[in-house]
């Protein structure tokens, strides 16, 4: 256990001195890549907002199923199948038919080439179930229908929450799936997230109707309120324009009203209908309805053929920049519901990391006081380990551009509060070898040989508790896991290399000398 | 040497007494579940105007209908910390700022702000329970593979004592848990573990060495021989963790607490319970020989 090749004590000096540099680089800068990395900051350290995202799914399934309706009855109505009433209840769409065409309709759902339920393959599951009982069919979505429906829709909306969060311009976002229906979302750096909560919140789907002169709600008609509350009007249910026949929505100002008004541009398709709505429809009510709320209702007056126009509704010029932005980026295909909230901000980060450096620096001065006192030579020994340590971890967390939390600074506290407790099982036996052992050396050698298994039994249990807490924490908690982990590597390293090479080279000078430790 | 087998019994009989009354607490006063664990919202503030106190700020809050909202300071006299249950209200965050604005002037600086629904403080009290148990399942696992059954079950005994009783501490002084205490009880089982396998590496050593020591002397020479060590690291790592307690700021106050109670515990435990194991089970040299013949 004594002997150490030159070769190896090249190594070991270049490691450590490779690890100093990286670690140096958080503090200066350096023009080579490889050394010019940082470690990130946490959100906790840095100020930021954490936003966990759900989407509600049941709209969209219940819109799906509400659209089936239609293709249903017109599928088999073209095959002189009578299917009639259709009721949706608890996303379950039911229907009756007759005894001559029960096993029809069943074949149909049932067969794999089906175009009205599509088979997926790989999946071995169609996409719809069916229930029939004397004639009466009972159709709801099935479970992997369920989850493809989830999975198309999650990746919609994440596309539409980067394009809303990239149009605010906060730096470095990370956006990220979590299992199949939710999001989540990390803004570093901002401290206030209510735009973006409130943008984030709004499906911001857009559609243009006309309003119609029916006094109730009927079939074709829905009677809705406007954004200020002020009126109700009913509207028809066909939709003349959507939000994805828009390419570009800004707001501006109207010099004539002087009012802020959103100014949108329409695609081909969009420009045909709105020019075919605004020529047939001149005096009729034009309602533009945003997530079930009518903005403004305006009387046509003239044919609008270039495919743009305008929307007023008493903006201001804040509402009107988010609005244009929500329709620039298109609408969520289901709302989304903030079910996690974070947010600290940069002023407490700055504290936190001070308070963090300081509770450092004081643990670090104190075990290192203490062990000197303890120790005298091999204390020295083991506070130059417990520094390289320090310097080892933070190097390997900057090498990786790790990110580094609150409760990760407290796991580099706590590793150099234990990181001396693998020295002391070795200095506490070779007291004990030398109590019989008159030689130094073989008793210096004994006493790494018989600590050994005590050490790694007391590092794998730590080292065991700190990836559970990997996996199964997350965020801060994630950082101190990472830390608590890693800091029980660069323990080992700086034990069993750094201050056994240190050991030996004093030991092997002062072989005679008696009552070394 | 120190006779602290003279004292097994009676510390015996306080640790069976501390596990029963934390069973006891943990039963019927329960835990303080923070946020995480309980869903709600937590919002820090710091005050500019050294007028406004926590019963002025809790009336005014008192009146905009946020059910119970508990109002503290929080590390010194100009920040708060203000928590309150579920609220179906999204935006109650911006009204707060608005109320707040319209009674104190703009006053208030909010430093954190955090908001857990029902669903995902529900899951992250699951996963919570779930790490603590594998993490003592694998503990188990490994000091089965690496010991005999009677070591493993002086160990784990030992575990089970140090967890509940930090956990019956919280609950006598109605400390918080949150998400960092479960960080916190994971370490304090690793460094149980790890303070009870290098007494047992001895007791194991010495059983091969001597045999004609009974297992109750052979307990006691074995923590002799190891007690400098099990003092120096739990005082090194004590110093680390009151420098964080004391210095490391308000967020990690409660984490280093509990770690501090686990220390102690931790360390008293894999003297007094999990030897007083090995010794009502009567372990001896057959013990470890016959394993060593597999």
């Amino acid at each position: 256990m004594l002997y150490f090749s030159k070769l190896r004590i090249i190594f070991i000096t270049l490691i450590s001195l490779f690890f100093i540099t990286i670690a140096s680089s958080n503090l200066f800068k350096f023009d080579n890549e490889i050394l010019n990395k940082k470690i990130n900051l946490g959100l906790d350290l840095q100020g930021g907002s954490y936003l966990l995202l759900e989407i509600d799914n049941d709209p969209v399934i219940e819109q799906k199923l509400q659209n089936l309706t239609v293709t249903i009855r017109n599928y088999f109505k073209d095959r002189n199948i009578k299917t009639t009433n259709f009721k949706l209840i608890d996303q379950t769409l039911s229907f009756t038919s007759d005894e001559n065409s029960r096993q029809a309709i069943l074949d149909e759902f049932e067969s794999e080439e089906s175009n009205l339920n599509p088979y997926y393959q790989r999946f071995k599951s169609h996409q719809l179930d069916i229930l029939e009982e004397n004639n009466f069919f009972k159709v709801s979505y099935s479970k992997q229908g369920i989850i493809n429906l989830k999975t198309s829709s999650q990746d919609q909306a994440l596309e539409i929450v980067r394009r809303r969060i990239d149009e605010i311009g906060t730096n470095e976002p990370n956006i990220l799936k979590r299992g199949n229906d939710r999001i989540l979302v990390e803004l570093p750096g901002l401290d206030d997230p209510m735009r973006i909560k409130s943008l984030l919140g709004k499906t911001a789907n857009l559609t243009f109707r006309f309003v119609t002169n029916d006094t109730e709600d009927s079939f074709g008609a829905e009677k809705l309120v406007f954004e200020d509350g002020s009126e109700e009007a009913i509207v028809s249910k066909r939709i003349i324009l959507s939000g994805d026949n828009l390419l570009d929505a800004q707001p501006r100002m109207n010099s004539e009203t002087n009012e802020t008004v959103v100014n949108f541009s329409l695609d081909r398709v969009g420009a045909k209908r709105f020019g075919k709505a605004t020529s047939t429809g001149i005096g009729k009510r034009l309602a533009i309805v945003l997530d079930g709320k009518i903005i403004s209702a305006p009387v046509i007056r003239d044919t609008i053929a270039t495919g743009s126009g305008q929307i007023s509704g008493g903006f201001t010029f804040q509402s009107a920049t988010d609005l244009a932005l929500l329709l620039r980026s298109g609408a969520l295909p289901a709302p989304l519901n903030i079910i996690e909230e974070r947010t600290v901000g940069p002023d407490l980060g700055q504290d936190s990391i001070n308070a963090g450096m300081i509770a450092l620096l004081i643990g670090f001065i104190l075990v290192i006081l203490f062990i000197f006192i303890k120790y005298k030579i091999f204390g020295i020994i083991t506070n130059v380990a417990l520094v390289l340590n320090l310097f080892i971890l933070v190097g390997i967390l900057t090498l990786f551009e790790a990110t580094l939390t609150l409760p990760g600074i407290a796991g580099i506290i706590l590793t150099v509060g234990m990181a001396v407790d693998a020295n002391v099982l070795i200095f506490e036996r070779i007291k004990e070898e030398l109590k019989n052992e008159k030689n130094n050396l073989i008793a210096f050698d004994s006493g790494y040989t018989k600590s050994r298994t005590a050490i790694l039994d007391a590092n794998i249990t730590t080292l065991l508790a700190a990836i559970i807490l990997f996996f199964m924490g997350s965020g801060p908690i994630k950082g101190f896991s990472l830390t608590l982990g890693i800091g029980i590597f660069t323990t080992l390293f700086t034990v069993y290399f750094i201050a056994r090479l240190l050991t030996v080279i004093y030991v092997s000078k002062n072989k005679e000398k008696e009552g070394l430790i | 040497m120190i006779a602290f087998n003279k004292y097994y019994n009676r510390f015996n009989v306080l640790s069976v007494s501390l596990v029963i009354i934390s069973l006891l607490l943990l039963t019927f006063k329960g835990l303080n579940f923070g946020i995480d664990f309980k869903g709600g919202t937590l919002i820090e503030l710091r005050s500019t105007d050294s007028k406004i106190n926590v019963s002025s700020l809790r009336d005014n809050l008192n009146q905009m209908n946020l059910g119970d909202v508990s109002v503290k300071n929080f590390g010194n006299e100009s920040d708060f910390l203000i928590k309150f249950e579920n609220n179906e209200n999204k935006n109650v965050i911006e009204e707060i700022k608005m109320n707040l604005d319209k009674s104190f002037g703009n006053k208030f600086n909010f430093r954190r702000v955090e908001n857990v629904g029902p669903k995902v403080s529900a899951e992250l009290l699951r996963s919570g329970v779930i790490a603590i148990s594998v993490a003592l399942f694998l503990m188990l696992v490994y000091i089965w593979i690496r010991f005999e059954w009677q070591f493993s079950l002086g160990a784990i005994v030992a575990l089970f004592h140090d967890v509940i009783v930090t956990l019956g501490v919280f609950s006598l002084l109605g400390l918080e848990i949150n998400l960092s205490i479960i960080a916190a009880v994971l370490t304090i089982v690793g460094y149980s573990m790890n303070d009870t396998v290098v007494i047992f590496d001895r007791v194991r050593e010495n059983l091969r060495k001597y045999s004609d020591i009974k297992i109750f002397e052979l307990t006691n020479i074995s923590i002799n021989e190891t007690l400098s060590r099990t003092l120096i690291t739990s005082i090194t790592t004590l110093l680390a963790l009151l420098s964080i307690f004391f210095f490391g700021g308000e967020v990690l106050k409660g984490f280093s607490l509990a770690m501090i109670f686990g220390v102690i515990f931790g360390t008293y435990s894999s003297i007094y319970i999990a030897n007083t194991v090995l010794v009502r089970l009567q372990v001896s040299q057959k013990t470890i020989l016959r394993e060593d013949k597999d």
